[in-house]
């Protein structure tokens, strides 16, 4: 590859390669204030290459890859680099990880208490989580993957920059600074994404467990309501949230039953974020 | 129906961990999870070593659960038993 560069988010250490030097950049600016450490080996390896090689001049044209391949990636123009960046570390971490169950969920932290929250896309997990992240003594761990500790439990970050869509981006860029947003994607196959780059107290503690203290599964949408959930739900429905459940054999077994044994689980739902944030509150308050 | 007879896993083949209203099964042998609703619990746990049939389970279970009063449980028990074999959680003897 002719452009490189490492990021570590989290226990993982990307490295990412590309044919163009365009989203290699825009990497390095949405990542530069995360910890480098150019000397530790790569767990994944993530590599943005042309179509075909005359495409790079032709009608540049960015296809994923890695130590996973998923066929039918989408090809994704240039000025998308980023987002395919994006999406193929995400595919690296999703298939490949194994030290770690590995949830499809947002996580934040306080006190050295982890409240996870887990659903489909378009439930407002990460909207909620970077919400959280924002205000108040909250430290947000991830808006997409939280990595459970197989030996003893633990929730660790995943504190990749957060992926902002469509209404949400104005919502969260109402109250951060511009310059940790990195540049609005518009018209992606997601819709319109925009990145924002965690809190630099998020980012300084993502070596830092904490202990899974409530399990949320929210729904956007509807009048706000909660509803306890029961430890077998919450395993069936965590058992699909993760994305490598069935690899880790037994070890996920018991990392998932101890979860929904140890933590509460509720099914909440709510019609905008403020409502969200509120029910999230006063149930951590009961927790 | 034929009363047929079936036989446990070893006893470390399955790992049990009731979660509520499930009990959530981890088969070591085949490495999958299967997530079952009593009475299924309660067979595995009375089948012990021997093979066993619906008519000698159902003799057993009454010794713990009040099985009079729902009806034949033999039939169930077959069926229930058959279901255990589908997941390979019990084999034909």
């Amino acid at each position: 590859m002719r452009h490189e560069t490492r990021i570590a988010v989290g226990p993982v250490q990307f490295r990412i390669g590309s044919d163009w030097a365009e989203p290699i950049a825009a990497l390095e600016r949405l990542y530069a204030v995360y910890p480098k450490d150019g000397m530790r080996p790569a767990d994944a390896t993530v590599r943005l290459f042309a179509a075909r090689p005359w495409r790079r001049w032709l009608r540049p044209s960015v296809h994923i890859g890695g130590d996973f391949v998923v066929p039918d990636a989408l090809p994704l123009p240039l000025p998308m680099g980023l987002l395919a960046a994006e999406m193929a570390m995400n595919l690296q971490v999703a298939l490949g990880w194994r030290r770690h169950m590995l949830l499809h969920a947002s996580a934040v932290a306080r006190d050295g208490r982890a409240l996870i929250m887990s659903g489909e896309s378009g439930s407002g997990k990460s909207t909620l989580a970077a919400l959280l992240g924002e205000g108040g003594d909250w430290r947000l761990m991830g808006d997409e993957f939280t990595l459970i500790d197989p030996a003893d439990g633990d929730a660790l970050a995943f504190p990749r920059a957060v992926s902002l869509k469509n209404e949400a981006i104005a919502e969260v860029a109402a109250r951060v600074d511009a310059a940790r947003l990195g540049p609005l994607l518009a018209g992606t196959p997601k819709g319109d994404i925009r990145h924002l780059v965690p809190r630099a107290d998020a980012i300084a503690a993502m070596h830092e467990p904490a202990r899974p203290a409530l399990l949320l599964f929210p729904r956007f949408g509807g009048e706000s309501a909660v509803e306890p959930m029961g430890e077998g739900e919450a395993f069936v429905r965590l058992t699909e949230a993760s994305t490598n459940y069935v690899a880790l054999g037994e070890a996920g077994f018991a990392a998932l039953t101890r979860l929904v044994r140890e933590t509460p689980a509720f099914a909440i739902s709510y019609p905008d974020s403020e409502a969200g944030i509120g029910l999230v509150e006063h149930l951590w308050a009961e927790a | 129906m034929t009363d047929r007879a079936y036989r446990a896993a070893r006893a470390d083949a399955l790992r049990i961990e009731p979660l509520g209203e499930l009990t959530a099964l981890f088969d070591r042998r085949s490495m999958q999870t299967h997530l079952v609703v009593s009475p299924m619990p309660e067979i595995l746990e009375t089948m012990g070593d021997d093979a066993s049939n619906a008519t000698a389970l159902a003799r057993r279970l009454a010794a713990s659960f009040d099985l009079e009063s729902e009806g034949d449980a033999i039939p169930v028990l077959a069926e229930r038993l058959a279901e255990l074999a589908a997941m390979g959680l019990v084999e034909r003897a």
